[in-house]
């Protein structure tokens, strides 16, 4: 939906054009760089998607734009304000919710609210746990304690407890693991409401459906960013090419193809196989010999999560 | 960086709901105290009696021998051996016969007669200081109404305001002596040492723990409103302990109080807060709850030996005084006994006060400096 905007673009430093705009952002814990010089940029009223395998260091990124961690490099403004210098001030305007849930289990859902309220010296209290608490549909079990909560309300209340402030920027690190799907379409209506409204969102995940609900994606692995844009940017810039194999035997068939030169990923998909790969010409003629037996082979449009998985392994070739 | 109230509020009414819910806990701070009182108190510092004691009667008057009877009711004193000279009397003590030795002096009753106001000599060993207060005490006492019978006809003059002779205590081997009612008072400070440091070190190592830590330093909170919004709640526990331990004092172990409670209240709020800023400066540094509690005790027992609460402050070496005029404890115990024993006032607790705040403002900005506002 947006046009990409060069990320060397230093005008844009100072105008409130984008809700979060930084780069070179780097983090190192002892010798290991764990976010390595990252740009990014998301415009308000904005959901960015945030994907990367599992310790590529999205969640560090993130507690690096609300000042919880110390980047080691990096400029840039986050609502407006320095993300280095003025972190008192960004936390006041942003939410967060971290991975792991982090309220109260011995305060009740109502008494978390109210603890995050007063924490942020909000002017009508009691009127904003009231509304939370309605939004979030546990106005019965308010004196619930929060430790007795399944996991997925648990998300929910840590959902309603960082927005009770009113923030401009939420930052929700992995906010639907563990969330049902009914539960998780709601979700995301309720996230698009509210970016029409003018929030923004950087989101970590690692649904593709989630990240195909996303304005534009981000993918990172070993801190590095790989690829970033919409969803199709994404996809066509991964230059990936997909052949869907349908018939018998398929789980033999991927044995034989598994290892041919230009075949990246062989990937089975309910009665139908994936194979991709990179270079068009180099898959053809790997996997031309096979197109004439029983199978049906076409082209077709790349997934997510092949170009994802065909990210993750050229970064590990490249950067471990 | 500015203090803000309602945060600070938020820390606090937090951290009260909190300290109801965790009914352990709060169960140990009540609990606590009252171990600590059975165990000090009776079992510890218990009040003894029938001591073996040694007469020396240079002088066999009937004077001498209505003390040596009436020293044998008090049931404080068994007259376990008659010694014959003063020589004796000092081999005895020496060697752990007897506790205690008396010696009426060779003119005695002479002196008495004349109104010359005799010495009365009592000697104790007092390795155990403990063992031997509530002795001398009770010896004290008889002085002044043991002859009030002998003392009859012309003789009733002598009787009067104070005793007809003196009582000479003297004290060998430990020149300070501890009584029960040095024991239990001191215990309220002993008390809040254990409870107040383990209770606070775990204050911010458990959020920590729990992953809450990361939510809390995502909000505006700045650390001097979490760190004084978690103490507030305490202090109360703290002041719910001495009402405790006080109430223990008067009825349980006839305390005497002979100075103001207000004052002792008063006082005892500075060391609340200097064992609650050395609590929260521990969980700042440990890394877990464990070790939060492993450095409380590491506190806890040179407080303990050190201050004067197990053994007498002045019989111990330079060093140790040393190390124990650092511990807020030291002072604490000088200014509960000073009040509630001696009967001071402020002005004689200043000299102990000062040392108390300044630690409290070393402890505080280690704590605020200490707690980190990031996660690394
Ligand atoms: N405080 C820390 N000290 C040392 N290493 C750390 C610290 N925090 C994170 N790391 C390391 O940094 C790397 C990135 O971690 P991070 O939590 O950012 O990953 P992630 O992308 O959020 O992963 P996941 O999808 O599993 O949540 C990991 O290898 C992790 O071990
Ligand atoms: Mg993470």
């Amino acid at each position: 939906m947006s046009v990409q905007q060069p990320i060397t673009n230093h005008e844009s430093l100072v105008t409130p054009d984008f809700a979060i705009d930084v780069r070179g952002v780097t983090k190192k814990f002892g010798a290991r760089t764990v976010v390595n010089d990252i740009a990014m940029q998301v415009r308000p009223g904005e959901i960015y998607g945030f994907l990367g395998p599992n310790g590529s260091g999205k969640t560090t990124f993130l507690r690096m734009l609300c000042g919880l961690l110390k980047p080691d490099a990096g400029s840039g403004h986050c609502l407006g304000l320095d993300f280095r210098r003025e972190s008192a001030e960004i936390k006041k305007r942003v939410g967060y919710m971290t991975q792991r849930f982090s309220f109260y289990e011995d305060l009740t859902i109502e008494e978390n609210l109210d603890f995050i309220a007063r924490l942020y010296a909000m002017p009508q209290r009691k009127l904003a746990v009231e509304k939370s608490l309605e939004r979030l549909g546990m106005v019965e079990r308010r004196t619930q304690l929060a430790g007795t909560l399944s996991g997925g309300w648990k998300q929910r209340l840590a959902l309603a407890a960082c927005l009770i402030h009113e923030p401009q920027l939420l930052l929700l690190d992995e906010p639907t693991a563990g969330v049902d799907p009914k539960a998780r379409r709601d979700f995301w209506e309720e996230i698009h409401k509210l970016a029409a409204a003018g929030l923004t969102f950087l989101i970590t995940t690692h649904y593709m459906d989630e990240a195909s609900r996303c304005h534009r994606l981000g993918y990172i692995a070993y801190g590095n960013l790989l690829a970033h844009g919409t969803v199709d940017e994404v996809v066509k810039t991964a230059g990936l090419t997909t052949w869907e194999v349908s018939g018998e035997n398929l789980s033999a068939l991927a044995d034989k193809i598994r290892g041919l030169p230009g075949v990246e990923q062989v990937v089975a998909f309910g009665t139908t196989l994936h194979v991709s790969g990179r270079d068009a010409e180099k898959l053809r003629a790997s996997v031309a010999p096979f197109m004439s037996g029983a199978h049906g082979w076409t082209i077709i449009e790349s997934g997510l999560e092949d170009v994802f998985i065909s990210l993750m392994e050229t970064a590990k070739d490249n950067f471990s | 960086m500015s203090f803000n109230l309602q945060r600070f509020w938020a820390v606090v009414v937090k951290e009260f709901i909190q300290m109801r819910r965790d009914r352990l806990t709060f169960g140990m701070m009540v609990g606590i105290p009252m171990i600590q009182l059975i165990l000090f108190g009776y079992a510890i510092n218990s009040n003894p009696k029938h001591l073996p004691t040694a007469v020396y009667a240079a002088d066999n008057s009937p004077f001498a021998r209505t003390i040596v009877w009436a020293l044998r009711n008090s049931s404080y004193f068994d007259i376990t051996r008659e010694a014959h000279s003063t020589a004796e009397i000092k081999t005895m003590l020496a060697e752990g016969e007897v506790q205690f030795a008396v010696t009426v002096p060779v003119d005695f009753s002479r002196k008495l007669l004349r109104g010359e106001k005799p010495s009365l000599l009592l000697e104790t060993d007092a390795t155990d200081p403990a063992a031997v207060g509530f002795a001398t005490a009770a010896i004290n006492e008889l002085t002044f109404f043991v002859l009030n019978h002998d003392l009859t006809g012309p003789l009733a003059k002598l009787r009067g305001t104070s005793p007809p002779f003196n009582l000479i205590a003297h004290q060998h081997y430990n020149p300070e002596s501890i009584t029960q009612y040095n024991i239990v008072p001191g215990l309220i400070g002993v008390m809040l040492t254990m409870t107040m440091i383990i209770i606070t070190g775990l204050a911010i190592t458990r959020e920590r723990e729990r992953g809450t830590m990361e939510n809390l330093l995502s909000t505006p909170v700045h650390p001097g409103e979490v760190i004084i919004g978690k103490i507030i709640p305490y202090i109360m526990v703290g002041y719910v302990q001495v009402t405790l331990v006080l109430l223990a004092a008067k009825f349980l172990f006839d305390v005497p109080f002979m100075g103001s409670v207000p004052l002792l209240v008063a006082l005892t709020f500075l060391f609340i807060v200097a064992n609650l800023a050395v609590g929260i400066t521990f969980s700042t540094i440990a890394k877990n709850q464990l070790q939060a509690v492993q450095m409380a005790f590491f506190f806890f027992l040179p407080s303990l030996l050190l201050s004067g609460y197990m053994f007498p402050f002045r019989g111990m070496p330079g060093w140790a005084q040393d190390i124990g005029e650092c511990l807020p404890l030291t002072h604490f115990l000088r200014i509960v006994r000073g009040i509630l024993l001696k009967g001071n006032g402020l002005a004689e607790c200043a000299s102990d006060l000062w040392p108390i705040a300044l630690f409290v403002a070393v402890a505080l900005a280690i704590a605020v400096k200490r707690y980190r506002q990031t996660l690394d």
